[in-house]
């Protein structure tokens, strides 16, 4: 079981200001297209406070690109997407992660020659001050602030089990580490919104199982909301409260794991796929 | 406790710089040996504290200076930059307006080092981040293009504007390395001539090594610790993956351009104080080869650690009087003997003009190469060499030398 310490609770707790919204997320109708290739058709669909919500699609339907969309690295053409009732548009990428939304990459994207201790530290960035000339001279506020944050990150790898790797550059670990050590770095945001880019993709059943827990416990007990995007059928019909399913940049069904198991286009345009391959 | 040394029981002690004994130790011996060094008491090294060595080993502190800059824009940011010299020859003029002798051939304030040689760096780096949103937006081999388009600006402005640089052949001279509080007659500390520092007679060789020393070590403090807090920390986000680290909430743009700030800040006050240590200098000082020799640097030292850069500063800047030593030595050798040896060497050094030599030292032109070309050639080869076979550079070695120590005979 997972440790989870005092005080990533209590952060949570702070974080849990007004909730003069909707919804936490709210994707309205977004089409976003490269060239005449439609990556994005019209999809909408909304997130709430502490929901596991899973996106599901065969390779290219646009996952990779809602989350692109949502932190502002592409523009769609059309539709909108809200961040607690405001729009994110015009937004720069990194404002979206002072905002609240953190992310996990496909394909990892860690910072290679720094150590699990220094990529966690930097995803605490934008819950840090100090600027080059306090860090320059290691200035008392500065010092403070370094030692504090060395301590929150400490309890993140505490409670991702990575101790042993604390530091080593992450370059050097295993794949299955580096997922952690990503899943690690996003949760340092103190995020209200976690991105997780099929985060099992390419781990054993016991690594899966590992993510799962992890996965679990942060929406539990951290209480953040989770879109997770993912081919592992099995795992997001287990875990996920709603789940999205796209194909060529269309949604076809959205709901409850049962309910969109039963939806005959969900059948057809993927399920159907699985058993075409299988 | 005892037998486990890398347990910490506080993070303020795991997050120290010298964060071990071994390192503490090792600074200190490093450093008590530099402070003696003008004393020629050190067994084996004691030539160091002969003038010229102690001039080239000041030389090496004031380098040490801009390549750290440079190794925040390079190594830690991830940025290349062939303007580095620019900036340097920026401090160099803004120390000369401000610090000259009003009474000088050219303009001069007579403002005392503790403005002008801050003012250096302010202003070089005034210059860095307003030239900075032409470089933030371009990568690569297109930075080094715009970068390099610095140098021959620089080049130009540096040569017309007479008042102020003394013009392309006489160049002009720069304030010495003094102390004052004001504009008083003599200086507080005056570094740049003989006398006793407590009781202790020095040249002033040695008064200006201590000097450069001392500020070379507060450079590599500040740009350590940098380097370990937030901004050092999303300097490297960046030179590993840009569009990550915005995602991550790094401001790309914002952060390169404070990349670009301190790097040049670095390089103002280098330029000042080299100006300051050399006394006259000409615009032809701030070339490309001095951008060139500063990439080196960072690359041979390893890109990205304050040890490298030492290391590869050392090497860098000695590395010329090596080969020049060794250039006198085979030319001796081919005179006097008449052996294998010297007929082996002849062929790499001319000794007259008939003669043919790779390296060429006789006044006039003919085949082989001078001295400095030779240099040249050995950056650019070591450069090559470094890139392709040990991007960690000198540093890369020295801890794989030091992990091969470590685990032998098992001292875990
Ligand atoms: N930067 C881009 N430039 C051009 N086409 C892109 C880009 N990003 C994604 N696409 C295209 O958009 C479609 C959706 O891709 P993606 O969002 O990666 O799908 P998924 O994550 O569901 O596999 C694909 O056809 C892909 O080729
Ligand atoms: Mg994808």
């Amino acid at each position: 079981m997972a440790v989870v310490s005092g005080r990533l609770l209590k952060r949570r707790a702070k974080r849990s200001g007004s909730t003069d919204y909707d919804h936490l997320l709210d994707v309205k109708d977004v089409h976003l297209a490269f060239k005449g290739v439609k990556a994005i058709d019209g999809v909408s669909f909304h997130v709430d406070d502490g929901e596991l919500f899973a996106i599901i699609g065969p390779n290219g339907s646009g996952k990779t690109s809602l989350f692109n969309s949502i932190n502002q690295v592409y523009k769609p053409q059309k539709g909108d997407i809200l961040w607690k009732g405001d729009s994110l548009s015009g937004l720069k990428p990194n404002k979206t992660a002072e905002l609240g939304i953190a992310r996990t990459f496909q394909n990892i994207a860690l910072y290679p020659h720094m150590t699990v201790v220094e990529n966690l530290l930097t995803g605490r960035h934008v819950r840090m001050e100090a600027g080059w000339l306090a860090g320059s001279i290691w200035w008392g506020k500065a010092k403070a602030e370094e030692i504090e944050n060395r301590g929150i990150v400490e309890d993140i790898i505490d409670f991702l089990e990575i101790e042993q790797w604390r530091k080593y550059p992450v370059g050097l670990l295993p794949y299955g580490i580096q997922k952690r050590v990503e899943l690690g770095r996003a949760l340092a945001m103190d995020p209200e919104l976690l991105l997780l880019d099929e985060p099992v993709a390419g781990m054993n059943l016991e690594e899966t199982e590992d993510m799962a827990r992890f996965i679990l416990d942060i929406q539990d007990e951290l209480g953040i909301a989770i879109i997770l995007v993912e081919h592992d059928m099995g795992l997001v019909m287990d875990i996920a409260d709603r789940i999205l399913v796209v194909d060529f940049g269309k949604p076809i069904a959205t709901g409850l794991p049962a309910e969109v198991q039963r939806n005959p286009n969900v059948i057809k345009a993927y399920l159907g796929e699985e058993l075409e391959t299988a | 406790m005892r037998g486990r040394p890398l347990l910490y029981t506080r993070y303020e002690a795991d997050q120290a710089i010298l964060n071990t004994v071994t390192k503490k130790v090792m600074v200190l011996i490093f450093l008590s040996a530099l402070l003696l060094i003008p004393f020629q008491v050190l067994p084996g090294l004691d030539f160091l504290g002969e003038n010229d060595w102690l001039r080239l080993l000041s030389t090496v502190a004031i380098f040490i200076i801009g390549a750290l800059g440079l190794n925040i824009l390079l190594g830690l940011a991830g940025q290349v930059s062939l303007g580095h010299a620019f900036f340097m020859g920026v401090g160099a003029y803004v120390a000369a307006v401000l610090g000259s002798d009003p009474e000088g051939l050219r303009l001069g304030f007579g403002l005392p080092m503790w403005i002008w040689l801050p003012a250096a760096g302010v202003v070089a780096a005034g210059i860095g981040v307003a030239f900075g949103p032409a470089a933030v937006r371009v990568r690569g081999l297109y930075l080094a293009f715009v970068t390099l388009g610095l140098v021959f600006v620089g080049d130009y402005v540096f040569r017309n504007l007479i008042s102020v640089t003394g013009g392309a052949e006489v160049g002009r001279t720069f304030p010495p390395l003094e102390f004052r509080l004001w504009k008083e007659d003599t200086p507080l500390i005056d570094f740049a001539s003989d006398g006793a520092w407590f009781g202790i007679e020095l040249t002033s060789e040695a008064k200006t090594f201590y000097f450069v020393l001392a500020v070379a070590i507060l450079f590599m403090l500040l740009a350590k610790n940098l380097q370990r807090t937030r901004v050092g920390r999303a300097f490297q986000a960046i030179r590993d993956r840009d569009i990550a680290a915005e995602i991550m909430g790094v401001d790309e743009v914002s952060f390169k351009l404070r990349a670009f700030g301190i790097s040049s800040f670095y390089a103002g006050v280098s330029g000042a104080l080299l100006a300051s240590f050399v006394g006259t200098v000409i615009p032809a000082r701030w070339d490309l080869f001095l951008s060139i020799q500063f990439i080196a640097i960072v690359l041979i030292g390893g890109a990205g650690t304050v040890a490298g850069v030492v290391l590869g500063t050392a090497f860098v800047t000695l590395l010329p009087r090596l080969v020049q030593d060794a250039t006198l030595w085979m030319e001796d050798v081919v005179e006097t003997g008449d052996n294998l040896l010297a007929t082996l060497l002849d062929l790499v050094v001319a000794t007259e003009s008939t003669d043919f030599g790779l390296i060429n030292t006789l006044p006039g032109v003919g085949p082989g190469l001078s001295v400095f070309q030779l240099n040249q050639v050995i950056y650019g080869l070591l450069i090559i060499l470094f890139l392709i076979f040990e991007p960690l550079g000198l540093f890369g070695i020295w801890i794989r030398i030091r992990n091969y120590w470590k685990g032998w005979p098992f001292t875990y």
